[in-house]
């Protein structure tokens, strides 16, 4: 084991990859100049910096892509992702299908989003699910750097688009990295805590909080069970399913905003396929349908924390049939 | 040239481009039958298709956009796959999936037919790249038109292909109309290779309806990206002949500037130009026409013969 921040484990993941694989590569705005390593190990071809226009940074990704490379590229915060939208949504996401299969586009797009940096709106949004939306694209929001590292390789050896998303909060929290390969298959939950009588589903740094909220519950005489969802497309919906089925309960939490986002999508999932098994209505903890502001309280008020979580999972285990929103 | 591509001669221009025009009659005649797709023609920007394809190697990567009918048939696409593809039959070059608007046949080097305007400039720098990082000689060729041009994409596109040395050939069909608006209402000047000098990329514009004009700058345009695996700029001076889609419609536009242009014809000009100088007679020019439209009718047979898809196979391929 060893101890690095999320950072790190993403540019070993990267370093590793292009070790192995002479195809990829990573371009972006900065690239060359703060991954100076990578730009000493792999030279100025295959570590390269570009103009601040994420437009062409995407779509020369996706041209590189269709023609034998495996680019990786970094757009910085996910608002930027709106310029970059017809590259990655029409193109990268459709033109395998589009062309019958002719053209494969096996690219990462890393970007960073979440409160906790205090950058507001045009620099933190929560956007990862227009992408769990947009055919032909995989998303990957993970919360331990072992994750980090080991999904980022899963991504970029995967022959699609994957928008690899990372929390701004997660970035420089250090955590344990197993020695040698570390490879985390996409699509895969995990189970943080095991618990029989609600289940805490999450991903990125809201996943720390449901932990948080766990022990607290486990000293009120509460078992919660907390699924770290990493892969939200595909969707590990076994790992789901298994879990509310064996305690009844389920809070959903995350950062992004509540209408149409992951936690919709869980819990549609769990009344199309779990209703039997529900012994409560399903709880969406969620950020507001509101920009996110800068100021550290308003940021703090805009996430969900764990006495909100600890609340719901009370109220829904007590059978309560009001659970209060945190806004 | 290529060693092992002869120049096409005037005859194999005109013939090829005879074929393109018989194809896109043949969609028209589709269409006026109905019901059927709705398609963007690229009548009267033959001469651009023929001429600047003429001029490249079998391994040189194609991007193109929604009027890429003259640009597949000239680089050697079947007309059958073609049709089917716009009927969206199973035996279309994309199995039916993408319909006209975004046709690619990677056999013949042909990425991507995009339909949102500019999504072609938007990928030529990394097919480029792959170029460049790979190995190889050849070079990508992007086209796009005067409407194009004017998004922003059109300018990152060439200021990352000339920062990067990227091998591309940018050809802008020029061809004065953008959709249902006329260019002189969206672009400052009338042309668009100037622009190229901004990014520090050599370029030529040329008679984009006249064939021979047409291959002779491909030519030297193509050789210099090939030589410098630098990016160019050509731009070919042409007209769209059609309405922006089918079913045609040009009541919005002068009727004294379609008489100018449908007097600069392209395959009109070369025809004249074989017959006088006795390259060719009436009787060889009403063969060849016959040609191709027998072509079109046996493509015409294929498609409307295949099968459609089965709707089984409705999200087959969205993942690798």
């Amino acid at each position: 084991m060893s101890l690095m921040t999320a950072h790190e484990a993403l540019d070993q993941a990267v370093a590793e990859e292009m070790h192995r694989d002479a195809r990829v590569l990573m371009f972006g705005e900065g690239v060359a100049t703060k991954r100076k390593h990578l730009l000493d190990a792999f030279g100025p071809q295959r570590v390269r910096n570009t103009p601040l226009a994420e437009g062409i940074i995407a779509g020369t990704a996706a041209g590189a892509a269709a023609t034998g490379l495996r680019p990786v590229v970094d757009l910085l915060f996910a608002p930027f992702l709106c310029f970059a939208m017809d590259e990655i949504v029409n193109s990268a996401g459709k033109l395998r299908y589009m062309s019958g299969g002719q053209f494969s586009f096996p690219m990462v797009v890393l970007t960073m989003t979440g409160g906790g940096w205090t950058v507001g709106a045009q620099h933190n949004h929560n956007l990862e699910a227009w992408f769990v939306h947009s055919p032909g694209l995989k998303v990957v929001m993970p919360s331990t750097p072992e994750d980090f590292k080991g999904l980022m390789k899963a991504a970029i050896r995967d022959e699609n688009p994957v928008l690899f998303f990372m929390d701004m909060a997660l970035a420089f929290v250090p955590g344990e990295v197993a020695e040698g390969e570390v490879f985390v298959p996409l699509g895969q939950a995990a189970i943080r805590r095991e618990g029989t009588e609600v289940t805490l589903i999450s991903y990125a740094k809201t996943v720390h909080t449901c932990l948080a909220a766990a022990e607290t519950l486990a000293e009120q005489g509460v078992s919660a069970e907390v699924i770290d969802l990493r892969t939200l497309k595909p969707l590990d919906e076994a790992t789901i399913l298994a879990s509310v089925r064996k305690t009844g309960r389920a809070v959903v939490v995350h950062e992004a905003s509540r209408l149409c986002g992951v936690g919709a999508e869980v819990t549609a999932l769990l009344s199309e396929q779990a209703f039997d098994a529900l012994k409560a209505p399903v709880v969406r903890l969620t950020g507001p349908d509101a920009p996110a502001p800068s100021s550290y309280p308003l940021e703090q008020a805009f996430t969900p924390q764990a006495d909100a979580i600890v609340q719901a999972a009370t109220q829904l285990v007590a059978r309560s049939p009001e659970v209060a929103p945190i806004w | 040239m290529h060693p092992s591509r002869p120049a096409p001669t005037r005859l194999d221009l005109l013939g090829a481009m005879l074929r393109i025009r018989a194809y896109e009659e043949k969609i028209v005649a589709f269409h006026e039958r109905g019901p059927f797709p709705h398609v963007c023609t690229s009548v009267g920007q033959e001469a651009t298709a023929v001429g600047v394809v003429s001029a490249l190697h079998p391994d040189d990567q194609i991007l193109t956009n929604h009027r890429s009918a003259g640009h597949l048939l000239a680089r050697g696409a079947d007309p059958g796959r073609l049709l089917a593809e716009v009927m969206g039959r199973s035996t279309g070059y994309c199995k039916g999936r993408s319909g006209t608007l975004h046709i690619s046949a990677k056999e013949l080097g042909v990425i991507l037919t995009s339909t949102i305007v500019g999504g072609e400039l938007s990928l030529a720098p990394g097919v480029a790249l792959s170029r460049s990082l790979l190995g190889g000689e050849g070079i990508v060729v992007c086209f796009f038109g005067d409407g194009a041009a004017c998004e922003g994409i059109f300018h990152e596109s060439l200021n990352l292909a000339s920062v990067w040395n990227l091998p591309v050939l940018y050809v802008c069909e020029n061809n004065q109309w953008q959709a249902f608006v006329h260019r002189k209402e969206t672009m400052v000047g009338d042309h668009i290779a100037p622009w190229a000098a901004s990014y520090g990329m050599d370029s030529l514009t040329v008679d984009g309806n006249d064939a021979e004009a047409v291959l002779e700058a491909a030519t030297r345009a193509a050789a210099q990206v090939r030589a410098t695996r630098r990016p160019f700029l050509l731009e070919a001076w042409t007209y769209r002949q059609r309405g922006h889609m089918e079913p045609h419609d040009q009541s919005y536009v002068d009727p004294a500037e379609i008489q100018t242009w449908l007097a600069k014809d392209p395959i009109a000009r070369l025809e004249e130009r074989l017959l006088a100088s006795g390259e060719l007679t009436r009787e060889g020019l009403e063969a060849l026409r016959a040609d191709a439209r027998a072509a079109m009718e046996a493509a015409a047979d294929f498609a409307t013969a295949s099968p459609y898809p089965d709707p089984s196979e409705l999200t087959a391929g969205v993942y690798a």
